[in-house]
């Protein structure tokens, strides 16, 4: 379980969020939505360990910043935005730098399997500096599956945590990383992932929470949290949530234009 | 469907390459260091003095002092020294995450220098037990705290919120080169006439000077930077995807940075101390080795050495035979082809340098 109770960041003299609970469960995929400029990544970023903040955040009943970095990283990953090199390595070596864990019952080379996860089998030896975006960030990926490769380890769940991860991928590989996801959290694992697609969002999610202006509004499943009320109010735009049965909700803009 | 080597390596996975490209460049090592030892003025045979050796017979004396106290002492050094500057510009370039920082350009060797000037000038002041009991080895000493502190500095003025500037980076260097020449400028009026003699010797760049008690003073520091490199590999791996990612691989970023700097500053720092300026090793031999076997660190650092040892005793014996009997300091060689080099490596890269 990650539980963060009335976390507050503060960077420079700006209070970027502000006393926010926000619970994530293994087994599921919990998704951060809400504008830009929001808090979103912040609250990824005080989940992850990498910014300091006042208040709890508890992973698996321990407090965040009394774990040291080694241990953290055999127990969650994280895919950032966007992650640019600067020396020329290959595809298949980057992929290579999350397999942290060495020696006796350490996995065997992931490095292939991985990139089989992400369709990108033919790519090893390309040099990473020369792929499209999507293809860097689905490499990326590829790493980060390394780094926690069993979704379960013992009975600890292990933990993915995903900025944007489906922002500059096409309609098909949306769906591949949304599934990557998925599956990981279907066999214990436990995911968060910033998402900007309420559509996505409403498919692949256990549950959402919103965040505008660096509150947290409400955090429920897709089925009560995706109202028009709510997300016109968050966004600042007229939205209108439909339900077609037998599938869940989606979200279009309530007019082609605004204004 | 994936592509496996017929050795058993992942396809895009350059580790096996390397090993072999180190078994190359010891071979290269020991062509460098017979030249090394072969090669000089005095037209004293190597192979003459191996051969009375391994027949038992007695070495001439005049073979055996220019063997064992001229270029034996020479070799050694010009190894360490070579080692040193490779390895501190491959792990400059990782720490600031860009293939263009080189201790000469940034004015980390401008801070050692710095020290070893103050050594010379400022040492005849200390009481007289100190300056003996430190001996020899207050230069390598004090130009390792001069290079230590143009890298703290350099690494403070160019690295915001763990972004480091290209351009920060060079026009700092440039700044802090500039203030500690005028600091140097300082010293050098206030020299003597014998400290005069040994600041111009020292600053031509040279491994003419070596001896074993120049040496011995020195080595501790370049060894003991040398052997802590590779334990930094993993972490500037890691440190290339950036600081965030680093710290999410489980790396301890904050003493990383803190051993790159220590471990950069000490060969710097005593490499200056005992030849002078000799530039551009830190920025070719790591570039040479990205072209050929990949950025892995675990890697680069070893081969860095091992090249940067062989191409400087090459570049020593060049200097020592164009103009026999007399030599050319080292410093002169390597900035011939070290310049045209680097001018080659930004041109490549113009498109892509975010200046």
């Amino acid at each position: 379980m990650l539980d963060a109770t009335d976390v507050t960041v503060t960077l420079g003299r700006r209070r970027v969020l502000d006393g926010v609970n926000f619970q994530a469960a293994p087994g599921e995929l919990t998704a951060i939505v809400g504008p830009n400029g929001s808090g979103k990544t912040t609250l990824l970023r005080a989940v992850t360990g990498d910014l300091g903040y006042r208040g709890r955040i508890t992973l698996a009943g321990k407090e965040l910043s009394g774990i040291p970095a080694w241990r953290l990283a055999l127990r969650r990953a994280v895919l950032a935005q966007f992650t640019p090199l600067a020396f020329p390595f290959t595809v298949a070596e980057v992929v290579g730098l999350g397999q942290i864990r060495k020696g006796p019952g350490s996995a065997a080379d992931l490095t292939p399997r991985a990139l089989a996860r992400v369709g990108l089998c033919g790519y090893a030896s390309r040099p990473y500096q020369e792929l499209s975006g999507g293809e860097q960030q689905r490499v990326q990926l590829a790493r980060v599956l390394c780094q926690v490769w069993e979704p379960v380890e013992g009975s600890e769940a292990r933990w993915l945590f995903l900025d944007e991860p489906v922002s500059s991928l096409d309609i098909a590989h949306q769906l591949q990383v949304m599934q990557i996801a998925r599956d990981f959290a279907d066999v214990g694992g436990g995911v968060v992932a910033i998402m900007h697609d309420l559509n996505l969002t409403a498919m692949f999610a256990d549950s959402v929470a919103l965040i505008a202006e660096g509150r947290l509004l409400e955090q429920a499943s897709p089925e009560v949290l995706l109202r028009d009320d709510l997300l016109s109010r968050a966004y600042g735009c007229s939205l209108r949530v439909s339900t077609p049965p037998p599938s869940g909700p989606y979200v279009l803009p309530h007019a082609a234009r605004l204004g | 469907m994936v592509a496996i080597h017929p050795e058993g390596h992942l396809v895009g996975d350059r580790r096996g390459l390397a090993r072999r490209t180190s078994w190359v460049l010891a071979a290269l090592l020991l062509v460098a260091a017979y030249a090394s030892l072969a090669v000089g003025a005095s037209g004293v045979s190597l192979p003459a003095a191996l051969a009375d050796l391994l027949a038992g017979r007695e070495i001439d004396a005049r073979a055996r002092i220019i063997l064992l106290d001229i270029r034996l002492p020479r070799l050694l050094t010009g190894m360490m020294v070579g080692a040193s500057l490779a390895v501190a510009g491959a792990v400059l370039q990782g720490l600031f995450r860009n293939p263009l920082a080189d201790p000469g350009l940034v004015g980390v060797s401008a801070g050692a220098g710095l020290g070893a000037i103050s050594a010379i000038v400022l040492g005849g002041l200390l009481p007289g037990g100190l300056a003996g009991l430190l001996g020899s080895a207050l230069m390598p000493v004090l130009a390792f705290a001069g290079s230590w502190l143009s890298v703290s500095l350099l690494y403070v003025i160019a690295t915001r919120g763990g972004h480091t500037s290209v351009a920060t980076m060079l026009l700092g260097g440039i700044a802090l080169a500039a203030m500690t020449a005028a600091f140097s400028g300082l010293l050098i009026y206030m020299a003597d006439d014998q400290q005069l003699r040994d600041l111009t010797f020292w600053s031509l760049g040279s491994l003419a000077g070596a001896s074993w008690s120049k040496t011995l003073a020195a080595a501790p520091l370049m060894l003991a930077a040398l052997l802590t490199a590779p334990a930094l590999s993993r972490g500037l791996n890691a440190l290339a995807l950036g600081e965030a990612a680093a710290h999410h691989l489980g790396i301890p970023v904050q003493r990383l940075k803190t051993g790159a700097i220590v471990v950069v500053a000490a060969a710097v720092g005593a490499a200056t101390a005992i030849s002078g300026g000799i530039g551009f090793v830190g920025i070719v031999v790591p570039h040479l080795l990205r072209l050929a076997t990949g950025p892995d660190h675990r890697a680069l650092l070893v081969n860095s050495g091992v090249l940067g040892a062989s191409l400087l005793l090459l570049a020593d014996v060049v200097s020592r035979s164009i103009v026999a009997p007399s030599e050319l300091p080292i410093g002169i060689v390597t900035a011939v082809i070290g310049g045209p080099f680097f001018l080659w490596i930004l041109l490549r890269r113009r498109g892509s340098l975010e200046i």
